[in-house]
C-alpha cells in the first residue's frame, strides 16, 4: 500500500455518519425545536418590543447567531464524542493498530462531525425561513463560513475528546466556556448596544468575531470588519491544527 | 522457515518509571504458533502492544514482514491482526458492518466474499445482522477475531484469547486456532494457562519481569515434561542409598524416609517394576508409592522463582 489510506478515511467517515443516523430523529428534531423556541421567545415575545438593530428586523438579526450557536455545540459535541467513545469503550485499540496516519484520523473524524454540524446549520437556516424574511447578501460566503466554522470547532471538539478522561470533562468546556461566550458574544444583540467598558471587554471574546462575520454574510454588515472575522477563523484553524499535530506526535492521552 | 517478526533489544519504560520490558530479543517464524507465557504484569501485553502499534516502543527495534514498526508502520500494521484481551466492541453496530469497517480501516478494498468466509469460519454468519450487544461474550470474542482477520493479515495476535471463557468455549477457541494455522497465518498468543500453550503452540516463550527467560520448542519442553518422579515412602529410613540400586540412580529425601526415582514414561522400559522387585529382594519395605509428572507449570514456576530470587 502506498499513499494515503483513503479507504480508512472513508470507513471512519461512514462509521461516524452511521452513528449519527442511529440518532437521526433526535439529532435533527432538537435543533428545529430549539430554533423555533428561540423564535417564539426572542423573535416573538421580545422582538415585537424591539424595533431594529442596525436597520435589520430583530427576528432576522438573531438568525446568524442562532445558527452559529447550534453549530458550535453540534461541532464540539459530535467531534469530541466521536473520538472519546472509542477511548471509553476501548475500541480505539483498532484505530491505533491500523495503518492509518494521524492526518487521516483527524480528517475522517473531523469531516464526519463537520458534515453533521453543517447539516444542522442548514436545517436551522431553513427553519428560520418559516418565521422571518431572511435576505442573504453573500450566499457563497455564508456556505464557506459555515464550513470553516464547522471544521474549526470540530477540530476543537476532537482535541477536547482526546483530552477528556470522563464524561464530565467532555461537557464542561462546551457548557462553561463556549455557551457563555456565545451568549456574550453578540448572538442576540449587537455589541454596539453595550456601554463601555463592556463593549471593549467584549472585543476580547473571539466568538464576537465569528458571529459578526457570519452576520456579515447575511446583511452585508457586522459588529466588526469582515477582515477581522476571517483572521480569527484562520487563527483558530491554525491553532487547532497545531494542537492536533502535537497530540499525535506525542501520543498524548492516546498511547502510553 | 523465514522469520516474520524480528524483535531486537526492545525496551519500554512507562512514564511512572516502571520498566515493563528489559531488552527483548525474539524471532517469530512464519506459519508457527508461538505462545507467550508469563504471570500477570510480566510484560506480555506491553510486548504485543508495541508490535501492534498501541504502545510506543522505548529502545530497540521491531520489524514485521520486513517493515520497521516505526519508520514503515503502514507496511508493518497491514500485516497484523490484533485481538486484544478486553472485549471492546461497538455495541450498537451490526456484526457484518463492524467487520467490513475493519477491512476498510486497514485500507483493503471491499470484498464481500472474504467477509462472508471470515464470518462463516467463525460461525458468525447466521448472526451477521445482529447487533453486537445481542451476542454472548464468546460470540463477541469471535467478532473481535473476525475484525482482526477481515483484512487477511499474515500475523494474528491473540492476547489472552481464553481469559474468562468457560471450558467449552476454550476448547472451541483452540479448535479455531488450529484451523487458522491451516490457512498459513502466523499466530502469537499470550496466556497464563500452561495447558493452552501445551495444547496449541509450536514454540513457547516465557516472559517474566520484562525479560524473556526461556524460548523453546514445545516438543523439547514436552520431552522434559515426559519425565516422572516416583516417590517411595519407606517404612524405615535408610542412612544411604544401597550400592545395589546404583543403576537406577535413586536418591534419598526427607531424611532417608523417601526414595526418589526419575524415569521417562516414554521409554520402553521405565525401570519401575525392576526397581520395586530389587527393593523386595533387598528386604527394604515401603508403605506408599507416588508418581508425579513435572509439568510445564513446574518448569514455569521454577523459572519465575529463580528470577525472583536473583
Amino acid at each position: 500500500m502506498s499513499g494515503p489510506n483513503l479507504r480508512a478515511i472513508w470507513a471512519i467517515y461512514r462509521f461516524e455518519l452511521h452513528r449519527f443516523r442511529r440518532t437521526l430523529l433526535t439529532g435533527l428534531l432538537v435543533p428545529v425545536i430549539t430554533t423555533s423556541l428561540y423564535f417564539v421567545v426572542f423573535g416573538g415575545a421580545i422582538g415585537s418590543r424591539m424595533t431594529e438593530i442596525d436597520g435589520i428586523p430583530y427576528a432576522a438579526f438573531i438568525v446568524p447567531g442562532l445558527i452559529m450557536m447550534s453549530m458550535f455545540t453540534e461541532s464540539i459535541f459530535n467531534a469530541s464524542f466521536g473520538i472519546y467513545m472509542p477511548k471509553f469503550t476501548g475500541t480505539i485499540y483498532e484505530l491505533l493498530s491500523a495503518p492509518v496516519s494521524a492526518a487521516e484520523t483527524v480528517t475522517a473524524y473531523v469531516s464526519a462531525a463537520a458534515t453533521k454540524a453543517f447539516i444542522v446549520g442548514i436545517i436551522i437556516f431553513a427553519t428560520a425561513h418559516l418565521f422571518v424574511d431572511l435576505p442573504v447578501a453573500h450566499p457563497f460566503a455564508m456556505i464557506a463560513f459555515m464550513i470553516l466554522i464547522a471544521v474549526s470547532f470540530c477540530l476543537f471538539g476532537f482535541i477536547l475528546g482526546i483530552w477528556a478522561q470522563s464524561f464530565e470533562q467532555l461537557q464542561v468546556i462546551p457548557l462553561l466556556l463556549i455557551m457563555p461566550m456565545t451568549f456574550l458574544g453578540g448572538a442576540f444583540y449587537s455589541i454596539h448596544m453595550l456601554a463601555e467598558p463592556w463593549r471593549t471587554i467584549t472585543l476580547f471574546n473571539p466568538i464576537v468575531y465569528l458571529i459578526s462575520g457570519f452576520r456579515w454574510t447575511f446583511f452585508g454588515k457586522g459588529d466588526v470588519g469582515i477582515g477581522f472575522s476571517i483572521a480569527f477563523i484562520a487563527a483558530m484553524l491554525v491553532l487547532c491544527l497545531a494542537v492536533v499535530g502535537w497530540v499525535f506526535r506525542t501520543g498524548y492521552r492516546l498511547k502510553k | 522457515m523465514a522469520s516474520i517478526i524480528t524483535i531486537s533489544g526492545l525496551t519500554k519504560s512507562y512514564a511512572s518509571g516502571f520498566q515493563a520490558l528489559k531488552g527483548i530479543d525474539l524471532s517469530i517464524e512464519e506459519g508457527e504458533i508461538f505462545a507467550l507465557l508469563g504471570p500477570n504484569g510480566a510484560g506480555k501485553t506491553t510486548l504485543i502492544s508495541i508490535v501492534c502499534g498501541n504502545v510506543r516502543p522505548g529502545g530497540g527495534s521491531v520489524s514485521v514482514a520486513g517493515h520497521d514498526i516505526v519508520r514503515d508502520y503502514r507496511g508493518a500494521r497491514s500485516a497484523i491482526g490484533l485481538v486484544p484481551q478486553e472485549l471492546s466492541t461497538d455495541q450498537f453496530e451490526r456484526v457484518i458492518d463492524t467487520v467490513a469497517f475493519s477491512r476498510g480501516l486497514f485500507g483493503k478494498p471491499r470484498n464481500d466474499a472474504t467477509i462472508e468466509k471470515v464470518l462463516r469460519d467463525l460461525s458468525l454468519w447466521d448472526k451477521r445482522h445482529n447487533r453486537i450487544l445481542e451476542l454472548s461474550g464468546g460470540m463477541k470474542r469471535r467478532v473481535m477475531i473476525a475484525k482482526a482477520l477481515s483484512h487477511e493479515p499474515r500475523v494474528l495476535f491473540l492476547d489472552e484469547p481464553t481469559a474468562g471463557v468457560d471450558v467449552e468455549l476454550r476448547r472451541d477457541m483452540w479448535k479455531l486456532i488450529g484451523e487458522l494455522r491451516q490457512t498459513g497465518v502466523t499466530i502469537i498468543l499470550t496466556t497464563h494457562y500452561i495447558e493452552e500453550a501445551e495444547e496449541m503452540a509450536d514454540r513457547v516463550g516465557v516472559i517474566n519481569k520484562g525479560e524473556l527467560v526461556l524460548v523453546e520448542d514445545k516438543d523439547a519442553l514436552m520431552r522434559k515434561l515426559g519425565k516422572k518422579t516416583l516417590t517411595i515412602t519407606l517404612s524405615e529410613p535408610l542412612p544411604d542409598v544401597p550400592g545395589e540400586l546404583a543403576e537406577w540412580g535413586v536418591s534419598l529425601e526427607a531424611e532417608g524416609n523417601e526414595m526418589e526415582y526419575l524415569f521417562d514414561t516414554r521409554a520402553e522400559r521405565t525401570g519401575v517394576s525392576s526397581l520395586l522387585r530389587k527393593l523386595g529382594d533387598l528386604g527394604i519395605a515401603y508403605k506408599d508409592l507416588n508418581t508425579q509428572q513435572s509439568s510445564l507449570e513446574d518448569i514455569f514456576v521454577s523459572l519465575v522463582h529463580r528470577e525472583q530470587a536473583a
